[in-house]
């Protein structure tokens, strides 16, 4: 007892005087940088393969960067401008000066993004710059000379959309909306309202998808959780089945079934139920994507499910029904409510996948079946027009959040259980 | 028993869940209104399958169970109005405590003022009167244990089933609650059916113990008889302690029997359970009825015997002897002043009495 630390209101210190909380540290390090190093490897993956992907995402949703790189002097000369005369020389000749110095594939990228302002920007952009090594003062009849689209002042109006750096514009074409020349938030031509429509057939779609895989999945797997271990891995292996195909397959699968001349057409109409001319279309429309996910998606709802009623053990039911319940009350009284974090769990990771899949309504959906993941896609790849898509899929994540939180409020999201 | 005041009958209950092997086998039982009735065995022997057929959740394969006089194989679980406190008590654990007891009230659809007066009554027989708003979760297991004995009494049942129901608690809380529910057994006049495998805790609390082996009730006597007069050597190995000699029967004599445990040794035993001459039988004979250097000729089986280990408990002295080449001969010395102090490797004669050893069947 001699090395016990003898102060009484200092620190406690430890037998060779190392203030003890100093002591414990180090002790205590070790164990923590072994902790470090074995989560480091999924802590990069997710570094680099989620936050920075999805962080580019929200940048480049409201970016407006480069326009205002590659035309610097333009945009000043536009401020000066009191957009009712005729362009000025000044104007013409700030432009001449940044196509002379750009970069060539900047100004393809400029005009592309120009274009989303007022359709034309490119082709204008495109026959100018090929003229513009011979160009000379005065640059407005050079300029007139190569195009005469440049007195047309929609042209120039329409560069004060995209004079600042950042830029709302994508968030507002996501949903139909549209900014005027002077950045009034406007409708967008009726001829050109697309995605309103989407997002609501993609609400739809995945809220029809997760009721109906929850209505299915709730009777399997409470036969799961109360058959016989041989034949409830029997069933199991069924309900992973889809799991170990590809999804490709499954759809062709799908497609063969339900086309018009598909089998459950024809042996509708063999069987005397339709006639040849009344062939249900359950294909390439609403029907055929709703049909399809629910199949694809409905082991992402038994697992949850399964595995919370697991966990349920059957004296609860024979307690309920001891004390005086019939066998139904007793399963929607006491039964149902211990199910609820494993429908919330697959309810939740049912609908966020819905909501953003694509592969499935491309392939069934036909023309109405099409979902806003399709369009996100259409402007990744074929548009090209990246900030619109980043813009979707930004509020596409917001959709989730808005749900998930609406979840946490109604359940509780501590109450989810994935297995 | 007459029947007539008997509660529950099974009559010829068989049960099999395989087809192939009996669970049950046989089994005819009365239970009086009022009377504490515990069904005591090892695992497997079909107490818990004879309860659940009682409760309705298990089918009777053969024969017919009567509540009041009223066949009940065809009666629902849930409309037999039968108490139970389960196992794992089975709380539900997403009802606070109150809405658990108010549970069974609900379902038969009583008025709310009426409900709440009767959870509170219910929760303040099991002294939980301000437990009524925590989770299940939240109890501690005694408490848990107290709530399901509660709610299996709040629709004033007359009969209760009790399946293991402390087998969950620790030694002192399980004795406590023992006694607890003997109280509360006795005070509402209920009739209750246990089930355990802990025999100390049947013999604390039963009027009446079905030891049950096999399928078969072996004996079915209140705890003195069965401890002091089992009827076979399951019966007398399983309650209490006993020392077993196993030998052939020389001769009967009526009430007592001899029997050869070894050459030349010869024991005399009350006749309970043997066949006759030439039969084999297992002596069962109790540790405190033997004892320890008696008189000559005052009891008529005086061995001579080795002290091989003394277990010092207190109250008394565990000692292993052996005995007619037996080496797990086991006797209770009494802690007094008046007895000699034995020494490991001391032998001593030692004896008992014709009437405490009991000739039974051959057991295997």
């Amino acid at each position: 007892m001699s090395t016990a630390p003898a102060t009484v209101d200092g620190p406690l210190l430890t037998a060779d005087g190392v203030p003890l909380k100093e002591s414990l540290q180090i002790s205590l390090r070790r164990s923590k940088m072994r902790a470090l190093l074995l989560v480091l490897p999924p802590l990069l993956f997710l570094i680099f393969l989620f936050v920075i992907p999805i962080g580019n995402m929200l940048t480049r949703s409201v970016d407006d960067n480069l326009i205002n790189d590659v035309l610097p002097n333009t945009f000043a000369a536009f401020e000066t401008w009191d957009k009712k005369s005729e362009p000025t020389e000044a104007m013409f000749e700030a432009f001449y000066k940044d196509l002379r110095d750009a970069d060539r594939t900047d100004i393809g990228k400029a005009s592309v993004r120009m274009n989303y302002a007022n359709p034309g920007w490119r082709s204008l952009i495109k026959r100018t710059a090929r003229k513009i090594d011979k160009m000379e003062p005065p640059y407005k009849e050079a300029f007139l000379k190569a195009d005469d689209r440049w007195l047309d002042q929609d042209f120039w109006r329409s560069l004060g959309i995209m004079k600042d750096r950042v830029t709302f514009g994508y968030y507002l074409n996501a949903v139909d909306l549209d900014y005027d020349y002077d950045k009034n938030i406007i409708q967008q031509d009726e001829e050109r309202k697309v995605y309103n429509l989407l997002w609501w057939r993609t609400i739809k779609v995945s809220i029809i998808v997760t009721i109906a895989c929850l209505l299915l999945a709730y009777p399997v797997s409470y036969l799961l959780a109360t058959l016989p271990m041989r034949i409830a891995n029997l069933l199991m292996i069924c309900v992973l089945m889809p799991f170990w195909t590809s999804l490709l397959v499954r759809i062709v699968a799908w497609m063969i079934m339900l086309q018009q001349n598909g089998v459950v057409n024809d042996t509708l109409v063999a069987a005397g139920v339709l006639s040849d001319e009344n062939r249900l279309s359950m294909m390439y429309n609403f029907n055929g994507t709703i049909i399809v996910m629910t199949q694809i998606l409905l082991p992402f709802m038994i697992l949850p499910i399964y595995s919370v009623m697991k966990t349920i053990p059957p004296s609860y039911m024979k307690a309920a029904q001891n004390l005086g319940a019939t066998p139904t009350l007793a399963f929607i009284r006491v039964y149902m409510p211990q199910t609820i974090p494993g429908i919330g769990a697959g309810c939740i990771l049912v609908f966020i996948v819905a909501i953003g899949y694509y592969i499935t309504p491309e392939l069934v959906g036909g023309k109405d079946g099409r979902l806003i993941g399709n369009m996100v896609a259409y402007h990744m790849q074929r548009s090209l027009n990246w900030g619109l898509a980043a813009a979707m899929g930004t509020i596409l994540l917001c959709v989730i959040l808005v749900f998930y939180w609406v979840y946490d409020k109604i359940i509780g999201i501590d109450n989810m259980k994935m297995g | 028993m007459s029947s007539e005041n008997a509660l529950v009958r099974f009559v010829d209950i068989q049960k099999s869940y395989d087809g192939e092997a009996l669970v049950v086998k046989n089994l005819n039982l009365d239970v009086a209104k009022g009377e504490f009735l515990t069904m005591l065995g090892p695992s497997g022997s079909g107490k818990t399958t004879c309860l659940m057929m009682l409760a309705g959740f298990e089918p009777a394969t053969h024969g017919e169970i009567f509540l009041n006089e009223h066949p009940i194989n065809r009666v629902p679980p849930h409309k037999r109005g039968i108490g139970m406190v389960f196992q794992n008590y089975a709380l539900f654990p997403h009802m606070t405590v109150a809405e658990n007891l108010a549970f069974p009230l609900e379902v038969r659809h009583m008025d709310k003022s009426e409900r709440e007066q009767r959870v509170k009554r219910a929760l303040d027989m099991v002294q939980l009167g301000k437990f009524g708003d925590p989770r299940p979760a939240q109890l501690s297991g005694g408490q848990a244990q107290r709530v399901a004995v509660a709610r299996s009494l709040v629709f004033d049942p007359d009969l209760v089933l009790m399946d293991e129901p402390l087998g969950a608690l620790d030694k002192n809380l399980r004795e406590q609650m023992q006694y607890e529910i003997k109280h509360i057994h006795e005070n509402l006049g209920l009739t209750v059916v246990y089930v355990t495998h802990d025999q100390s805790e049947a013999l604390t609390m039963s009027n009446r113990i079905a030891v049950f082996d096999d399928g078969i009730i072996q004996q079915c006597d209140p705890p003195p008889v069965l401890y002091e007069e089992p009827n076979n050597a399951f019966v007398a190995g399983f309650i209490g302690e006993n020392n077993r000699f196993v030998g052939k029967v020389t001769e009967d004599s009526g009430d007592t029997v001899k029997v050869e445990i070894e050459a030349g040794a010869v024991v005399v035993a009350k006749k309970v359970n043997v066949e006759g001459v030439g039969s084999r039988s297992t002596l069962s004979l109790r540790p405190e009825r033997v004892t320890v250097d008696p008189e000559a000729g005052s009891l008529p089986n005086i061995f001579s015997g080795k002290a091989e280990e003394l277990i010092y408990l207190g109250d008394h002295i565990r000692t292993r002897f052996t005995v007619l080449g037996h080496d797990d001969f086991i006797v209770k010395i009494p802690n007094s002043a008046a007895h000699a102090r034995l020494k490991e490797g001391d032998t001593v004669n030692i004896g008992w009495n014709a009437e405490d050893c009991r000739a039974l069947d051959p057991s295997d």
